[in-house]
């Protein structure tokens, strides 16, 4: 059944194309820039800051550097992640059929079940090499223009830079998680088209009107289903004991998107004829 | 394990309706295992759809498909291995190499064994003559490259049916000829070929057998001697004494004949002994400067089947 559903010959193949694009590259590249510039421009401007200003942390980064990389990620979190999340995702079944290399692909035979694990496994590469391209450009510029030191946590104890470093490693991995939900939604809906960029933009309207659902206060029933709901509470890590409750509600969370969404895309998958 | 019958695809019935229009009308082929089979039909009539509903890509509204003795769509995983195909023109990723589109579409099949990989995409890369384009990559290549690289593509392991839908596409004269001498050598392998075409000379040139499609439905089918046969053979004879002449062919038994200076043309039948012919006018002592015997032209016989019009049918 495993062998059925998953292949490592054929994982590494999909990861090659990903990495052999020129457009995740590119996109690596600009998730890298954000804590470059948010890091630069403070640098430039430190004594203009007042504390609180700002984002959350921002005023933190000038004290210590380390506090780069999660600031960066709390600005990424609403739009930029999810932008370069929905051009990957958007585009894995879309984009095999939009280049019609899906046919061949299936008549290989990759079998459908397969084909969507590999792809969405992918995704979730991506997503990992994402947000730690990030925390790591932003430990590594803030080290270059800011002190460094034990790190202040939210909850006023102070922790040593490697526990900081594996804070950092943690949030990474949480974002990853939090983005699980997104990538499967995204992967369903790129079987809906042979039009990369139409599931692309479906994908990243949808990361945008759940987040629009999440701060009216008159639909709070709904808010701790949808996928955005815990996307900044990854903050708790920054606390001493780390704080559980939310990033568990948030692991069961997406896991379920990712079974009704996985579901779907297979159903679709499965029963599509590909005409392109 | 071969327990298959003399059939390597049999389609009974098969149709496919998008919405009320039947793009597929319920056609049965019967392809016979070791030949070159011909799917001429006008473009739009039906032939690539029905190739994807072989193939598994599409599902048929009715009708029953059987590959290399495998029920098709049930079996499909198990008898794709054995086929490769060439389905709606060439698709490839274009900013990779050629040969690491074809490690990549070989990875995708989970039967092939990963450690001669590298091996059989390289002698596939030969085959089609891409050895040297091999590590460029493939938004450099010309349409005819592309054309190669999916033959190369159908080539990667040893099959038993091959499905090309008009390889020959955008080929110049000779690519068109390298890849006709291929399939030609393919099919001295053993290895059946379904293709499909809209060139008859093509058909002509490769086939043992054919179906003609038109407008979703099969007009004629069987081998290519059979279709033949539908026409009428000629026999072209040039010669310094025209009355002479005819009265040997009076001789001979064939009387209808028209003549066009020093050349008579008269209708025959297609067994006709025509060195025997040759001996009776030399004895005669006419002289010969041209003596053949004219097949039926089949493509009179498939424009009067598909008709003449440049009008897409539907």
């Amino acid at each position: 059944m495993f062998a059925r559903l998953f292949s490592a010959s054929l994982m590494l193949s999909e990861l090659r194309v990903m990495f052999t694009r020129r457009r995740t590259w590119a996109m690596l590249a600009a998730i890298a820039m954000i804590p470059i510039l948010l890091a630069t421009a403070v640098y430039l401007s430190a004594d203009q800051i007042a504390p609180g200003e700002g984002p959350p942390f921002l005023d933190r980064v000038t004290q210590n550097g380390l506090f780069t990389g999660f600031t960066a990620m709390l600005l990424a979190m609403p739009l930029f992640l999810p932008l370069t999340m929905s051009v990957v995702s958007g585009d894995t079944i879309a984009g095999e059929a939009g280049l019609g290399t899906l046919r061949y692909l299936l008549i290989a035979p990759v079998g459908r079940a397969r084909l969507l694990v590999v792809k969405y496994l992918a995704t979730l590469v991506f997503a990992l090499v994402g947000t730690f391209v990030l925390m790591i450009a932003g430990a590594i510029i803030g080290a270059i223009l800011f002190p460094v030191g034990p790190v202040t946590l939210l909850s006023g104890d102070v922790i040593q830079i490697p526990e900081a470093l594996g804070r950092m490693a943690i949030v990474a991995l949480y974002t990853t998680v939090s983005m699980m939900g997104m990538l499967a939604l995204g992967l369903f809906i790129s079987t809906l088209t042979t039009i990369p960029v139409g599931a692309m933009t479906g994908v990243l309207v949808a990361s945008g009107v759940s987040q629009i659902l999440d701060n009216l206060p008159q639909l709070a029933w709904l808010h701790e289903w949808l996928f955005t709901h815990y996307w900044l509470d990854f903050a708790d890590i920054l606390r001493q004991p780390i704080e559980l409750g939310s990033l568990g509600a948030n692991v069961i969370l997406q896991l379920g998107y990712v079974a009704v969404f996985g579901a779907l895309a297979y159903g679709r998958l499965a029963s599509k004829d590909i005409l392109s | 394990m071969k327990a298959q019958g003399q059939l390597a695809i049999e389609t009974v019935g098969l149709e496919k309706a998008f919405g009320d229009q039947k793009a597929v009308a319920g056609i049965s082929l019967s392809v016979p295992r070791g030949s070159v089979f011909g799917f001429l039909g006008p473009n739009g009539s039906g032939k690539t759809t029905t190739i994807r509903m072989m193939l598994g890509l599409a599902e048929a509204t009715k009708g029953q498909i059987n590959l290399l003795g495998y029920e098709i769509p049930k079996k499909v995983a198990e008898v794709l291995p054995k086929v490769g195909a060439l389905v709606e023109g060439p698709a490839f990723y274009p900013y990779m190499s050629g040969r690491n589109n074809l490690i990549r579409m070989d990875s995708a099949d989970r039967n092939s064994n990963p450690q001669t990989r590298e091996q059989r995409v390289d002698s596939a890369l030969e085959r089609v003559g891409l050895s040297n384009a091999a590590k460029k990559k493939v938004h450099a290549y010309s349409l005819g490259m592309k054309q190669r690289l999916g033959l190369a593509n159908a080539l990667l392991k040893p099959r038993e049916l091959l499905i090309l839908d008009e390889p020959t596409n955008g080929l110049d004269p000779q690519g068109t000829r390298e890849v006709r001498n291929l399939i030609r050598s393919l099919a001295a392998e053993g290895i059946t070929i379904f293709l499909s075409s809209h060139l008859l000379t093509e058909i002509e040139q490769l086939c043992s057998h054919v179906a003609v499609m038109r407008a979703g439905e099969i007009v004629a089918q069987g081998s290519l001697n059979e279709l033949r046969s539908n026409g009428q053979t000629r026999l072209m004879l040039v010669v310094d004494q025209v009355a002479e002449a005819k009265e040997v062919l009076k001789a001979a038994g064939i009387s209808k004949t028209e003549t066009l200076g020093q050349k008579l043309v008269s209708s025959v039948d297609r067994e006709l002994d025509v060195a025997k012919l040759n001996k009776a006018l030399v004895a005669k002592n006419i002289a010969v400067s041209e003596l053949r015997l004219e097949n039926p032209s089949l493509e009179e016989y498939f424009v009067d089947l598909t008709g003449e019009g440049f009008e897409v049918v539907r």
